[in-house]
């Protein structure tokens, strides 16, 4: 498989961080090695974050931020189209939105043909399920469906280890929804 | 510097006192320049010599004793010369003014 | 002991894990960033009934250190966690500490120092303790940073060492990145490290006197003591590290070396940012032909100078990393002073060139190893007189 390196971009209290960790926990059952890590400074309710998740099949040395994702993920649409989440991405990388738009149309506002794109309306399916627009393992669903970086099972075996018992099934419901509901153009 | 002072392998180490009450050997009198002297007529065994001493070297005795005028008393107080630094501070807050500092003579 | 359950914690949980399986007695903290969630687990341990240690709330670090003194003098199993201006509020502590001998272990999450107010990492804080009489050690993964909290107690609590260890991790670059961990059980630390009191303790029963007046005819006799006491932890850090391999199959030495069989030129660095050298050796360094390798500096106090000086011996050009600066000082990096005096005392002839790098959390990046790694080749076939007097500050804007 060689590197994969993921970006996700957020604001404090969506969940950034645990989705990191949670696609980090997945690679690990999947057999990889994998760290992640948040953007270092601050936390606050509300101001944009950044997380990092790396995979690999080999020992992964490096403890610095993701320069180059070959993904990036962005869990609040007001941030979709901003300069910071795009920053590095690879050509042929993955653009993984919580929107309501189609993929060709957040394509175009990105201006980037060369990566792939794919959406998701997070939101409106976390708020079918929790009432609250905590939308971390909805996109992971999204990213795994779009990119096969890890199987679903796995995510959902990293679910089940982190939350408590009573978050476990709406969790996964969500997760399978956004995996099933995932809209991408390549 | 000191040839009979044990070497840095033979103590124990983090400078623990391992032997309790040792510092009873070391006698403080030396450092005294003036000593209190109790007057065994004026004191009024009020104890609180024995309260303020900050070397706790007021020693209380059951020891009876009269005065010229007859007054009785169950307890005496004395010092332990050994270790009294002659502070003063008895004799500053003794209310009988029942102890002098006078010259100590060596 | 191959195909245990791996589970993913950040360093600062890592360390939480091994303090639970220590079974400690007393924990005494006050929280800093990016120290906190190393005590924050353990409250939560202890609330949830997994620890049964004994929580002191204080109000400063000063008071944490202070309250671990009175506790381990009680002969408690103490723990305690800090960084930057923490350590440096715990400085005065630290002497008592080493001084009296009490084996306490303290996890630090590294950072900088003020002023500018910076909450991200360097090395500024743990080379600020460094003559402090404490047993120093950096761990560069979260499997060593776990480990190293039970290696800490087997070296601390040895009737030959007696004294106080560090272990500190990178903060954030550690501290909160998530890696997978192989768990020690409490039961299996607990045969690694038997809960005994080896040191001298408070007791109404055997009264002793701690912390007395030390006259000039006597002080001097108990430093000397110290410098022996890190000389045995050096000896017994080779027992512990061989014990631990043999019980859990992690192997650590004082130094680890990366790529340095065949290496002409190395890079000596400490902590997180030798995980960086590493990708820079194996992406970059090699493929271009360059036969570049790493030392990693894991035991810092006792200094390895032996085992260092005779790999440093036979390369053609070395460059020392310091994420820490040493104001006025003849070298610049404390990291580089260390190992200067070594080459001095052991004769070492090979050019030793100094980088200043990543201070108040800057990453040091492939294009500043890079410039490191130039910097070390053109001094291939010089001397040490053509070694640059002042460290190159990398990363730096002019």
């Amino acid at each position: 498989m060689g590197r994969f390196e993921i970006r996700w971009h957020g604001r404090g209290g969506m969940g950034a961080v645990t989705a990191a960790e949670l696609t980090a926990m997945a690679a690990v059952k999947t057999g990889y090695y994998a760290v992640a890590f948040p953007e270092f400074g601050a936390e606050r309710r509300g101001a944009p974050v950044k997380a990092y998740t790396r995979i690999d099949d080999e020992p992964i040395y490096e403890k610095t931020p993701i320069e180059e994702p070959d993904a990036v993920v962005v869990l609040d649409s007001s941030m979709v189209g901003q300069e910071a989440v795009l920053h590095g991405l690879k050509s042929g990388g993955w653009y993984i939105a919580n929107t309501a738009r189609d993929p060709e149309e957040v394509r175009k506002i990105i201006g980037r043909d060369d990566v792939k794109v794919a959406t998701v309306n997070a939101t409106k399916l976390a708020m079918e399920v929790f009432k609250a627009p905590i939308v971390n393992t909805a996109m992971i669903g999204a990213l795994v469906a779009a990119t096969g970086i890890v199987p679903l099972e796995k995510v959902e075996e990293a679910v089940r280890d982190r939350f408590p018992e009573r978050y476990v099934d709406p969790n996964i419901k969500l997760l399978r929804q956004a995996y099933e509901s995932v809209r991408k153009v390549v | 510097m000191t040839a009979q002072l044990p070497g840095w392998k033979s103590l124990p180490p983090g400078a623990v006192i391992t032997r309790p009450g040792s510092t009873v050997e070391y006698k403080t009198h030396d450092w005294r320049t003036l000593r209190p002297v109790i007057d065994q007529e004026r004191c009024i065994r009020c104890r609180l010599c024995w309260l303020y001493c900050p070397e706790g070297t007021i020693i209380e005795l059951d020891k009876p004793y009269t005065t010229k005028t007859g007054r009785k008393y169950t307890r005496t107080y004395e010092i332990n010369y050994d270790y009294c630094k002659g502070c003063g501070i008895c004799a500053q807050e003794c209310p009988a003014k029942a102890i002098k500092m006078v010259e100590e003579v060596r | 002991m191959a195909g245990k359950k791996k589970l993913p914690l950040s360093g600062n949980t890592a360390i939480a894990y091994a303090v639970k399986a220590a079974d400690v007695d007393v924990i005494s903290a006050y929280p800093i960033t990016p120290q906190t969630t190393i005590v924050e687990k353990l409250t939560e341990f202890v609330a949830n009934g997994e620890l049964d240690a004994e929580v002191i709330h204080v109000e400063s670090e000063h008071s944490a250190l202070s309250a671990a003194v009175g506790a381990s003098a009680a002969g408690a199993r103490v723990f305690t966690a800090s960084s930057s201006q923490g350590i440096a509020l715990m400085y005065e502590i630290m002497f008592i500490a080493s001084s009296m001998r009490l084996p306490i272990v303290m996890a630090m999450a590294t950072r900088a120092l003020s002023a500018p107010i910076n909450i991200w990492n360097d090395h500024s804080d743990f080379m600020a303790a460094s003559d402090t009489g404490w047993v120093m050690m950096m761990a560069h993964t979260n499997q060593e940073a776990h480990d190293d909290i039970i290696l800490a107690y087997k070296i601390a609590e040895h009737p030959d060492v007696l004294l106080p260890v560090i272990t500190a991790i990178d903060g954030y670059f550690m501290s909160h990145t998530i890696e997978p961990v192989e768990p020690i059980e409490r039961e299996e630390a607990l045969k690694f490290i038997p809960k005994k009191v080896t040191w001298s303790v408070l007791d109404p029963d055997n009264p002793v006197t701690m912390g007395p007046l030390g006259t000039p005819e006597w002080y001097y006799e108990f430093k000397r003591q110290q410098h022996e006491a890190m000389k045995k932890a050096r000896e017994v850090f080779d027992e512990a590290t061989k014990e631990f391999e043999k019980v859990f199959g992690r192997r650590y030495e004082p130094v680890e070396y990366f790529m340095m069989d065949d290496a002409e030129y190395a890079l000596v660095a400490m902590g997180s940012v030798a995980g960086n050298v590493k990708a820079y050796i194996v992406k970059e360094a090699r493929k271009r032909g360059i036969k570049l390798g790493l030392i990693r500096v894991k035991l810092f106090r006792p200094f390895p100078a032996e085992e260092i000086m005779e790999v440093i011996s036979n390369l053609k050009a070395v460059g020392v990393i310091d994420r820490a600066l040493a104001f006025g000082s003849s070298y610049g990096g404390p990291l580089y002073g260390d190992i200067l005096s070594a080459a001095y005392t052991r004769g070492v002839d090979t050019p030793i060139v100094n980088f200043v790098a990543g201070l108040g959390g800057r990453p040091v990046t492939f294009r500043d190893i890079k410039a490191m790694v130039d910097a070390t080749l053109a001094l291939d076939g010089k001397t040490r007189k053509d070694v640059p007097k002042e460290p190159y500050f990398i990363g730096v804007r002019e």
